[in-house]
């Protein structure tokens, strides 16, 4: 795929479930083998012009996403490239035990895309929301989780799991069409290993998704009020990198900004890190609440939840003062 | 071989296939789901003994027990057709086995998928079956379910997806015994209720009599172009041990020596 920063800036204003379509075509014609199923979520999906060029090479099986994870598997077993996508919760939750008989039990290397995960359903609510997929996800052997910070990064990640063997994958899509891209440059991406944004000492950031812009943008607003902060984009979440727990030992203080559930996400990955690793570390999570929030647009709940740049950084900011993390 | 020898033939075999059961569950002291393996021993000596065609490095037709439970008559059917020696067979049940009371993906064996989670084989199966179509590949896909496993709804999605992809490959069988674990199944999903389901669901549906070799034989190998076919198998849970039969306490019991002793008296 092309990266620069003008298709980076394209593919963010398409939005990453046009860009899934998109990126699947491209992955079609290298990949004979492939098939990408759906469950009533075509449009949604942005597979339209995937399902009128490549319709060999596409299968709808209706609204019936354990049967979706099934048939899935049985053509993964038959040797094929399989990617099936409906929204986050209706796979995580609804077909969670699909994935852990199919693809952790039996690990056939299906890939599932979940579409409109975190708060990014906006007005369509709770119901659609992807607010506890991680915590699911990551507690099933075998499966792996990325969780793209950015349409391009999405790019790189559904190729990689085109062309190579990881296994099962649970792939989450957060942000919406217009929503900032995290890269303008290209980069290396690699299976499990997470991207640097930037370096810093006074604490460390862990961020994952969409939301790593804000993430981005906080620690410029922190720099400007003396605090050198370091980010890393953790766009694998399982295998979750041994890079990052050598670098929980050389912080005092971390933040885990994730839109996901406070329970079971990228704050507890790194919590039971640190517990077993390095107990002295400081950890403060920003994620959203266990609870069933208001809805709204994107835009609005990411305000509402504290996860706008300045909220972010306004909070760390705000610990640092209080000096809720222990001086070194 | 004339159809008389064949029926013969499978009729040996399913009685091999009864004994052994019984002597797997004897041997690992511990509670079995004895009486719906019993229940379906006729239909999987049927197709182990002549209908599949089998070939586990290159595959050829696939059997799937979606109704998990029934193991211990799959790994009878395997180890009375050669492919599981009796040693590893009488590990069933033992600690640390990977022969237990359901099915672990094993194809080098010929257990072709990890199943205990009703309601999920029909998915897979239609997968392998879909498959199978686009590759033009020779073989059928068998896969056998319980009746009490037709409350999943996910066997009825999977149904329409057989449906609507024309699968002419794809052959389920209901065991249809009239008990679940807790008895008695609803009149609403008996017998003749499965068949009109099955049928209302646009499938190429045939009721038989499950131990009937005759009858299994000719049901088993019937196929309808574009359509999937249900073959709605009217079965005695415990068949074959009398007092077994329709005693649902041997959906999952323990045999003593005693009882064991009784039962192969009556094979």
């Amino acid at each position: 795929m092309i990266f620069n920063e003008k298709e980076s800036k394209q593919w963010s204003r398409m939005g990453p479930r046009a860009m899934f379509g998109q990126f699947m075509l491209d992955i079609a014609e290298k990949n004979n083998d492939l098939m990408v199923l759906s469950a009533g979520l075509r449009r949604s999906s942005g597979l339209e012009r995937f399902k009128s060029k490549h319709p060999d090479k596409y299968l709808d099986i209706g609204i019936s996403e354990q049967n979706l994870i099934g048939v899935a598997a049985g053509l993964a077993r038959e040797g094929y490239k399989v990617f099936v996508t409906s929204f986050a919760p209706f796979l995580s939750m609804r077909a969670s035990e699909q994935i852990r008989m199919n693809l952790g039990y039996m690990k056939h290397g299906v890939n599932v895309v979940a579409l409109g995960s975190g708060l990014s359903m906006a007005y369509l609510g709770n119901s659609h929301f992807g607010l506890e997929d991680i915590a699911i996800m990551r507690s099933i052997p075998n499966i792996n989780i990325s969780s793209p910070a950015d349409c391009g990064e999405m790019g790189k990640i559904l190729n990689d799991y085109a062309s190579n063997s990881h296994g099962p994958s649970y792939i989450r899509l957060t942000g919406i069409p217009g929503y900032p891209a995290l890269y303008e440059k290209n980069y290396d991406y690699k299976f499990g290993k997470p991207v640097t944004l930037k370096s810093g000492n006074d604490l460390l950031i862990l961020s994952t998704g969409s939301i790593v812009v804000e993430s981005l943008l906080a620690t410029k607003i922190l720099n400007k009020n003396g605090i050198n902060a370091e980010l890393m984009n953790v766009h694998t979440l399982k295998p979750f990198s041994d890079q990052i727990v050598e670098k929980l030992k050389l912080f005092n203080q971390v933040v885990t900004v994730e839109e996901h559930t406070i329970f079971g996400g990228l704050n507890s990955i790194v919590a039971e890190k640190i517990a077993t690793n390095c107990p002295k570390t400081n950890l403060f999570p920003i994620a959203l609440p266990d609870a069933f929030g208001p809805t709204g647009t994107y835009n609005y709940l990411l305000d509402y939840h504290g996860l706008t740049g300045e909220k972010i950084a306004k909070k760390i900011l705000k610990i640092f003062q209080e000096q809720k993390f222990d001086s070194d | 071989m004339s159809e008389n020898n064949q029926i013969d033939k499978i009729i040996d075999l399913a009685k091999k296939m009864r004994k052994s059961v019984l002597e797997f569950s004897l041997n690992c002291s511990e509670s079995a789901h004895i009486g719906g393996a019993l229940s379906i021993v006729d239909i999987m000596a049927t197709l182990y003994g002549n209908v599949l065609s089998l070939n586990f490095k290159n595959p050829i037709d696939r059997f799937i027990l979606s109704k998990g439970h029934g193991f211990l008559s799959l790994l009878s059917a395997l180890h009375c057709t050669g492919y599981i020696n009796k040693n590893d067979a009488m590990k069933f049940q033992t600690n640390g086995s990977e022969l237990i009371a359901h099915p672990i993906m094993n194809p080098k064996i010929g257990i072709e998928s990890s199943n205990g989670s009703l309601g999920q084989g029909l998915s897979y199966a239609t997968g392998l079956a879909i498959a199978y179509k686009k590759k033009k590949k020779k073989g059928s896909i068998f896969v056998l379910v319980g009746d009490g496993e037709c409350y999943e709804g996910s066997i009825w999605e999977a149904a329409i997806t057989a449906t609507e992809t024309n699968l002419e490959n794809l052959v389920l069988i209901v065991d249809c015994n009239g008990f679940e674990n807790d008895g008695a199944i609803n009149d609403k999903m008996n017998f003749n209720e499965l068949v009109s389901k099955w049928k209302g669901f646009g499938w190429n549906t045939i009721s038989c009599d499950g131990h009937n070799i005759s009858e299994l034989l000719v049901s088993l190998k019937k196929r309808v172009v574009n359509k999937p076919t249900a073959i709605i198998a009217k079965t005695t849970k415990g068949k074959g041990v009398p007092f077994m039969e329709n005693n649902n306490d041997w959906h999952h019991g323990r045999l003593t020596q005693k009882l064991f002793d009784e039962a192969m008296k009556s094979l």
